[in-house]
């Protein structure tokens, strides 16, 4: 679509290096575990209880991971509706990322939801239940995964069309057959990707509004939703950043010049943030709760603290102008925002009554090898497929003609 | 598509903004009733001898399994230390440590809320409440075991059985399927020797409990827990001590389940916000697509492209009429 479909290349490398074997072994960890889980039940791996439920496969897999898989929705915001096109090299690796982190959060689910042999319901109108807010936000999800790999279509697509020995000519046949029809609509899908994440992030934070007794008030608030939205868009735009950084350095490519001026949008975006949060706190007589030096308040200083850390670092010129600074400011920006969320999905979350809960060693092995597997497969796929940003100067003349 | 008038523009624009400034305008709850035919219980703790028959009988007609002490190595003994998947209906026992006057015995099983958060939050309607009688109760057929009703009950009431390779959601339905259908009364009305606990329309309870207050005043608490807690719920109580030493959760008025519809039906009413959200943003990144030189340059990309496409295409047919000859 857009144009420049000579920005991307593929990244020419070893797949199987020793990076890629560690990664091999959480990933097996994680699946075995899993398999465990599904033959003994999900009590005899989790500290899940009648009190809390949820756990880090939700309050992680699902409502955090997600938000750093907003990449690629903050990436197409700027490009598509920004009309930044500068930015365009940048987008696919951001929708890359993207899709595996909702793949994650799509396997975690299934692997949370007790009785997942009925997920099926999901499909029957007669049993659609409009006012739930988790229906939205899986309806919601799941199309928004079908959408993620449509826009990462292409990438696969041209692989095999510029494929030089014909090792797959039926595949190569139909890819030159699809993609320029697909080349065609694929504005409308991007759109759609950037209405599905504006409605589902949203939800993610309309579905604390329900436990509103059990919500620590710091937290619960009626405009749940507009805070989470918001705080999806900075941690996406960090998240890009720190993607680019991390290849950069794993891969030993140069630093991606359009991501540090990239990182001048985070401050506004948080600075608005951080004006709904404290109008909201102060409207809802909260402040004094904020600051009142127990553990609510230390956790709720400890997401401001980060979030204000990134935001101030980004604020300045000189700090932009170095890589590293701009890395960290995202680090700390992605870790803010993420604390945030689960500040309402864990942290600030007390059912009435003695229940406690911290993550079992195979919970937490469980998310770790979904992640892993993540990582994994983003890796082998830009090694396998023009997904990463043309680097400047390599066939100078093309990545002049594209500016 | 790009034939769009300003106006058209600000109007979708101000949808799209919509979505996302809805859940500010938030308006006050609506006013939650119960409906006269609506059903519940009625249990006066100041009645409760503590006998448990109401738990045992609950557990024989709703086939719930034994849930032995810790260290019970014969496991003989039902001794539930709370509700859990083995348990929809127990009886506790408050004593206070300096008063021993101030000792009460209550039982706890779901309210059956007017506005129940449990049937809001379930995604796919396995949790119902029943029209007419108000009773809230569980399909597990179609229970994907998400476990959001959990989250959602202020009461804590619904139950996983975390142990189980192929769980289910455990709760109180009133023995809707067993006793009330059998017999008229849910199991623990129908064994209670002191009628601590009575079945019974929602109105003419909450009558019954108003006339045992107003003949008694001194005995009981001024509160009758469950007239407005949440909205209201159609498992009400009177007690002689606080509720609060009985483990009862002070709650608003308001129900959080019909805050949370209102939040979510103000962003997706008619799915006009949405929609127009799509068209807002397409709008935007149609019309900057076309911005004039990237569309010169699009043009040269997707040429060239088509005509690499096309002489590939070519070529394969020609291999092809080949190998037929
Ligand atoms: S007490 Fe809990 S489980 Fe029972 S109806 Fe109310 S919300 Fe649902
Ligand atoms: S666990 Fe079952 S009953 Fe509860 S909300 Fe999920 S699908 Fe509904
Ligand atoms: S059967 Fe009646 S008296 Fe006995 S414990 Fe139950 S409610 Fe109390």
């Amino acid at each position: 679509m857009a144009g420049n479909h000579n920005d991307y290349q593929v990244h020419k490398a070893k797949i199987l290096t020793p990076a890629f074997y560690v990664l091999l072994f959480f990933t097996l960890l994680g699946f075995m575990l899993i398999a465990y889980r599904f033959v003994m039940g999900i009590g005899a791996v989790s500290n899940l209880s009648d009190g809390y439920p949820w756990g880090i496969w939700i309050a992680y897999d699902v409502a955090t991971s997600t938000a750093f898989a907003c990449g690629g929705y903050a990436m197409a915001l700027v490009i598509y509706i920004m009309n930044r096109m500068k930015y365009h090299p940048l987008i696919r690796s951001a929708l890359v990322t993207s899709m595996f982190g909702y793949m994650l959060a799509g396997m975690s689910v299934m692997v949370d939801v007790g009785r997942y042999w009925n997920a099926y319901s999901f499909f029957m109108p007669s049993r659609w239940q409009p006012n739930s807010v988790m229906f939205e936000v899986a309806v919601c999800i799941m199309a928004y995964n079908v959408v993620l790999i449509i826009e990462v279509m292409p990438a696969i697509l041209e692989r095999f069309i510029h494929m030089k020995e014909n090792k797959f000519p039926k595949l190569k046949h139909y890819a030159m057959i699809i993609y320029p029809k697909l080349d065609k609509v694929l504005i409308f899908i991007v759109i759609l990707g950037i209405t599905l994440p504006s409605m589902h992030q949203s939800s993610l934070g309309s579905m604390l509004i329900i436990a509103k007794s059990k919500l620590n008030p710091i937290w619960h608030t009626q405009i749940l939703p507009l805070l989470f939205i918001i705080n999806a868009l900075y941690i996406g735009y960090a998240t890009v950043i720190f993607e680019s950084f991390a290849s950069s350095m794993a891969f030993k490519r140069p630093f991606e010049k359009e991501v540090q001026q990239l990182s001048r949008i985070i401050p506004y975006v948080t600075g608005i943030w951080l004006s709904v949060r404290f109008i909201d706190l102060y409207i809802r007589g909260q402040l004094s709760a904020a600051f009142a030096g127990d553990y609510y308040s230390w956790m709720f200083l400890a997401e401001l603290l980060l979030i204000l850390t990134g935001t101030y670092i980004l604020m300045w010129k000189q700090y932009r102008q170095s890589p590293r600074m701009v890395f960290i400011a995202a680090m700390l920006l992605m870790i803010g925002g993420g604390w945030y969320r689960f500040n309402v999905y864990i942290i600030g979350f007390k059912p009435h009554g003695n229940w406690s809960y911290f993550p079992s060693l195979p919970e937490f092995f469980i998310t770790v090898g979904l992640v892993a597997f993540e990582i994994l497969g983003y890796m082998v796929l830009i090694k396998l497929f023009p997904i990463m940003p043309k680097v400047h100067g390599e066939h100078g003349s093309d990545a002049a003609k594209a500016h | 598509m790009m034939k769009k008038t300003r106006r058209d523009f600000l109007k979708t624009a101000a949808a799209g903004g919509a979505l996302m400034l809805a859940p500010l305008s938030v308006q006050a709850q609506q006013e939650i009733k119960a409906d006269d035919e609506a059903v519940g219980m009625f249990y006066d703790s100041t009645l409760c001898v503590g006998c448990k028959a109401c738990v045992s009988k609950c557990k024989a007609v709703n086939d719930m399994a034994a849930a032995p002490m810790p260290g019970d190595s014969d496991r003989l003994w039902d001794a539930p230390e709370d509700l859990d998947y083995r348990t929809r209906n127990i009886i506790k026992l408050y004593k206070n440590e300096e008063d021993v006057n101030d000792h009460a015995y209550v039982k706890h099983q779901c309210m059956h809320c007017i506005k129940p958060a449990c049937v809001s939050a379930c995604p796919v309607s396995a949790m119902v409440k029943e029209e007419g009688t108000g009773i809230v109760f569980y399909d597990k057929n179609i229970c994907i075991g998400c476990r959001y009703c959990q989250v959602a009950c202020p009461f804590n009431i619904p139950k996983f059985e975390w142990p189980e390779t192929f769980p289910k959601i455990v709760k109180c339905d009133l023995c809707k399927f067993t006793n009330l259908k059998l017999k008229n009364i849910p199991a623990c009305c129908e064994v209670c020797p002191t009628n601590a606990v009575i079945y019974g329309k929602r109105k003419d309870l909450l009558a019954e409990a108003k006339r045992r207050q107003a003949a008694n005043p001194g005995k009981y608490q001024k509160a009758i827990y469950g007239e407005f807690e949440v909205g209201g719920t159609n498992v009400i109580y009177l007690a002689g001590t606080s509720f609060e030493n009985l483990g009862f959760p002070k709650l608003d008025h308001e129900s959080a389940a019909l805050m949370s519809e209102h939040v979510q039906h103000t962003v997706y009413k008619g799915f006009i916000a949405p929609v127009a959200l799509y068209g807002f943003l397409a709008f935007i990144a149609l019309k900057n697509r076309k911005s004039a030189d990237q569309v010169a340059h699009e043009h040269e990309v997707e040429h060239e492209l088509e005509v690499e496409i096309q002489h590939e295409l070519e070529k394969e047919k020609e291999e092809k009429k080949e190998g037929k000859h």
